[in-house]
């Protein structure tokens, strides 16, 4: 018990740091491959620094409130994967979470903001349906859908759910807004649709949702480290490697790919989790 | 206390008739729904006292089987009356075939004396829904069909007609959870179909009667299954009880009986009659897909479910209704006007409680009987929310609610109640697909779970764009005066606590209400669902009121300057208008997102109902060939 709730206050107090250092790491070698030199690693937490400094201006009362219910129901699902809790369950809070960030986007009848929120739907369903299978993909292998159950297997996740992964991987790259999948908003303010849903966010909001960000990068880490964690102590260590690696893959992928249109997204999304993540939910359930 | 419950609303409706005044009318019904909910209160209470054993009642019954034999060839040649004034044929048909097989089998078969009622835990639960939720909705019904007249000139007031049909529904409604003879369920089944068509015939143009008969040609085929699967049940075992269909465990009378209850639940391809039936008021809308008709469907799939564990009708059974909760949840997207949107959400939500009871397992079934009692809850709440946004807006557009939160924040909270408790986390709905998921894959069905994995995530594209629509905070372009009665608001804010209450008692509702109906079902069985994940979701469930109300007052601390909104610099005056390139003032306008080339009902509507009609046949094809096989 006394673990489980160092493990969460350790989830909630260090997630933005190291969120926001993964943020600074992930500029940097973007500008490498742009042969750039980038910013300091710490660029990101100036960047906080300076947002909470700046006047509150917002377009009307209720997005702060909004943000901050994304942000803490974004803690609440972290804590709850951290905590060994059911995956399905902190897989449904955070799709919730999404729903108020949208909610905080709509709420401003702001064109801009309006499409980026409609974009970031169109972009949940997108990827829901592969992260539910992801759930059950646990729960077929290790018959349990408590994080606490799965970590303890004697043999990793992954050899049984590798079609499983690789269609995490690539609709994980909507959840970390990057490039092909980056719709709703962008890092760029001088594209079609601005900055979408966070168009009209500025000062502490936008700070508030980036640190909420830098949490959901977490738990979308740990449901990878998920995939190679067992019984062994030197699996956590692969385990964290690996998630690195990931990490660094979907920053190449950003690089390398212009961004699509929403119905390639959706239908390529779909696809994929038909094809990797029904094909191996089809295999697992002959299997048993 | 029985023929009290049924008694007393048919009462009621025969009074409509005789009192003409509205307002003695108003006066009548609100006495009378709180009459019908002390009765069913009483009922209840007394069956609790009584030990909550399953009871059965009236082994000897001559008297009233004659009458329900005059009555079955009352609404026979009601129906062929109806259909001949109207010009249409294939009703006739169904209803001659299927009063004769009934009353063939009634007379020649030899069939052995069993009581013909019963309470045990669902009925209970479907009682309570009935007399509550139906309740509400004929209080809410008074108000709202004043304004209805009063926005619609053109419709004749049959109001009188409106009340006796509501209360009758309930009447019919009591009948057919109480029974338990399959002859006397048919019989209020029949009265359901054909009081569902004359409501939704009220407005009597031509659209209205045209899906009045739609509905009611496809209910009647139902009907024509139930009558098949009696004729089938008097030779094979020579019993008319429902739970010996279950015993016995034949596949033909399943197979029928589940035609029967997909067609009264809008399964595809039989969804048409109830999207058909928006041109109805609202009222008769909200009784239709929360406490009557469309559950009655699912009430004897539940009360079937058992028997259909592992087998060739199971199989059929949920396939469809898996099928139908992803492309109903699909089409839905596409839709702009509200009534549909709750329609196709409607017919998608039973999909997914007949793909529950086609699995037939226990976890299924309690997922089932959960999704129902809160699909009652919302889907009776928005109802009658949408209907009160229209007398009052004047439309009934999604479109059109654009900020219904600064305009009628009444209405918008509590179709942001009904909304959230359809799809968002830790409410009712969403434990009952953690369920179900969980049960589809124990019982080792891919397409359902495939089926479950992207029919959520429609699912939550819809709901969210409504949701997104209502929150909008902008300048109004008109003040709307709110015209909701205060009737209607009682109605709805009793709904709007009974789900909240639902969601905090979680944890009891599932020990106390749900194990006992999968209890009585399945003799014994497990706890489906551990406390532990109970506790979860209620502790959830409060932070989820509790993080944007502590948030509220948070963010109220900050002093914040408001400023216009981002439109590239051509804003003109407040956040309503910019400058167009001719250099014109321009209103600004934003639309929800519809997707109506790649899900709209014209590509999607038509090929799934072939797809679900093949299933279907070739199921039929393949249980009549097995039981000559045998």
């Amino acid at each position: 018990m006394a673990v489980k709730v160092g493990i969460v206050l350790a989830y909630l107090v260090l997630a933005p740091f190291i969120g926001g250092l993964l943020d600074g790491l992930d500029r940097i070698i973007s500008a490498r491959m742009q042969r750039r030199k980038g910013p300091s690693i710490l660029q990101p937490f100036y960047d906080l620094g300076k947002l909470f400094s700046k006047q509150l201006i917002a377009v009307n009362n209720v997005q702060l409130l909004l943000n901050l219910s994304y942000l803490v129901i974004l803690m609440i699902a972290g804590a709850m994967l951290f905590s060994g809790a059911d995956l399905l369950m902190v897989l449904f809070i955070l799709s919730t979470a999404d729903m108020f960030l949208i909610m905080a986007a709509s709420s401003d009848s702001s064109p801009y903001a309006n499409m980026g929120a409609s974009r970031e739907m169109m972009q949940m369903m997108a990827y829901e349906p592969l992260t539910l299978l992801v759930a059950v993909g646990f729960y077929l292998t290790t018959g349990s859908f408590h994080v606490g159950d799965i970590i303890q297997q004697p043999v990793s996740a992954i050899l049984w759910m590798p079609g499983l992964l690789v269609g995490f991987m690539f609709t994980a790259a909507i959840k970390f807004r990057k490039s092909p999948f980056d719709l709703s908003t962008s890092h760029h303010a001088h594209q079609e649709m601005v900055k979408g849903i966070t168009t009209e966010m500025s000062g502490s909001a936008l700070a508030i949702m980036n640190i909420a960000e830098y949490y959901e990068m977490i738990v979308l880490l740990g449901i990878f480290f998920l995939f190679f964690v067992n019984s062994t102590w030197w699996s956590w260590i692969v385990a964290f490697v690996i998630c690195l690696v990931l990490f660094f893959m979907e920053t190449l992928w950003d690089n390398i790919s212009a961004r699509l249109k929403w119905k390639t997204v959706l239908y390529g999304c779909w696809v994929v989790t038909l094809i990797a993540g029904g094909v191996n939910i089809l295999i697992l359930m002959l299997d048993r | 206390m029985i023929p009290l419950l049924i008694g007393i609303p048919a009462v009621l409706a025969v009074l409509f008739q005789i009192v003409r005044n509205e307002k003695a009318r108003g006066y009548i019904v609100y006495a009378g729904a709180g009459i019908i909910m002390l009765t069913t209160v009483v009922f209840v209470a007394r069956w609790i006292t009584a030990g909550a054993q399953t009871q059965m009642f009236y082994l000897e019954t001559e008297t009233i089987d004659h009458l329900m034999t005059v009555g079955d060839v009352f609404l026979m040649c009601l129906i062929i009356w109806l259909s001949v004034k109207h010009g249409k044929v294939l009703p006739i048909i169904l209803s001659v075939v299927q009063t004769g097989i009934v009353l063939y089998t009634e007379f020649t078969a030899e069939v052995a004396e069993a009581p013909h009622m019963m309470a045990d835990w669902l009925t209970i639960l479907m009682c309570v829904i009935i007399a509550f939720i139906g309740g509400f909705i004929c209080i809410y019904t008074v108000g709202y069909m004043k304004g209805y007249h009063k926005h619609h000139t053109e419709v004749k007031d049959r109001q009188p007609f409106f009340f006796s049909m509501l209360f009758l529904f309930l009447a019919a409604m009591f009948g057919l959870v109480l029974s338990q003879n399959l002859i006397w369920i048919y019989f209020f089944w029949e009265i359901t179909s054909v009081i569902s068509f004359l409501m939704i015939g009220y407005t009597r143009t031509d659209e209205a009667v045209n899906n009045s008969f739609c509905a009611l040609w496809m209910n009647l085929l139902g009907g024509l299954g139930f009558a098949v699967a009696i004729a089938v049940m008097a030779q094979v075992s020579g019993s008319l009880q429902l739970l010996h269909v279950v015993e016995v465990g034949a596949a033909l009378p399943l197979m029928c009986l589940a035609l029967a209850g997909m067609t009264k639940s809008a399964q595809l391809p039989f969804s048409t009659w109830l999207l058909g039936a928006m041109v109805a008021p609202t009222p008769s809308s909200a009784l239709l897909h929360s406490a009557t008709m469309v559950k009655a469907g699912v009430y004897l799939l539940i009360r079937i479910s058992p028997a259909l564990e592992g087998n060739l009708v199971g199989i059929i059974v949920s396939s469809i209704g898996g099928f139908t909760f992803i492309m109903a949840s699909m089409m839905a997207i596409a839709q702009n006007d509200a009534k549909k949107v709750l329609a196709f959400s409607t017919i998608s939500n039973l999909g997914l409680i007949v793909g529950c009871t086609g699995i037939g397992a226990e976890e299924t079934v309690w997922a089932a009987v959960f999704l129902m009692i809160f699909h009652s809850v919302s889907k009776s709440m928005l109802f009658q929310s949408v209907g009160a946004a229209e007398n009052t807006l004047g439309s009934r557009d999604i479109e059109d609610m654009h900020g219904l939160i600064i305009r009628v924040p009444k209405l918008a909270y509590i179709m942001g109640i009904g909304i959230a408790g359809m799809y968002l986390a830790p409410f009712g709905m969403l434990i009952s697909k953690w369920v179900a998921l969980k049960a589809f894959v124990d019982s080792g069905n891919v397409i359902l779970v495939l089926c479950i994995a992207y029919g959520s995530a429609t699912t939550m594209f819809y709901w969210t764009k409504w949701l997104a629509k209502l929150i909008c905070y902008h300048i109004p372009r008109d003040k709307v005066k709110d015209v909701t009665r205060r009737d209607e608001y009682v109605s709805m804010f009793f709904h709007a606590a009974s789900m909240l209450l639902l969601c905090l008692l979680l944890p009891a509702i599932a020990v106390f209400v749900i194990n006992p109906i999968v209890r009585n079902l399945f003799g014994n069985t497990h706890d489906v669902i551990s406390m532990s994940v109970l506790t979860t979701m209620a502790i959830m469930l409060v932070s989820i009121f509790i993080v944007p109300a502590v948030m509220f007052f948070v963010s109220r601390r900050s002093h914040k300057e408001l400023v216009p909104i981002y439109m590239n610099g051509v804003n003109n005056g407040d956040n309503r208008f910019f400058i167009n390139s001719f250099g014109g003032q321009d209103h600004l306008y934003l639309s929800n997102w519809y997707l109506r080339f790649e899900f709209g009902r014209r590509h999607l509507r038509i090929p799934s109902i072939i797809v679900a009609a093949a299933v279907l046949v070739v199921g039929f094809c393949l249980v009549i060939g097995g039981v000559t096989w045998l």
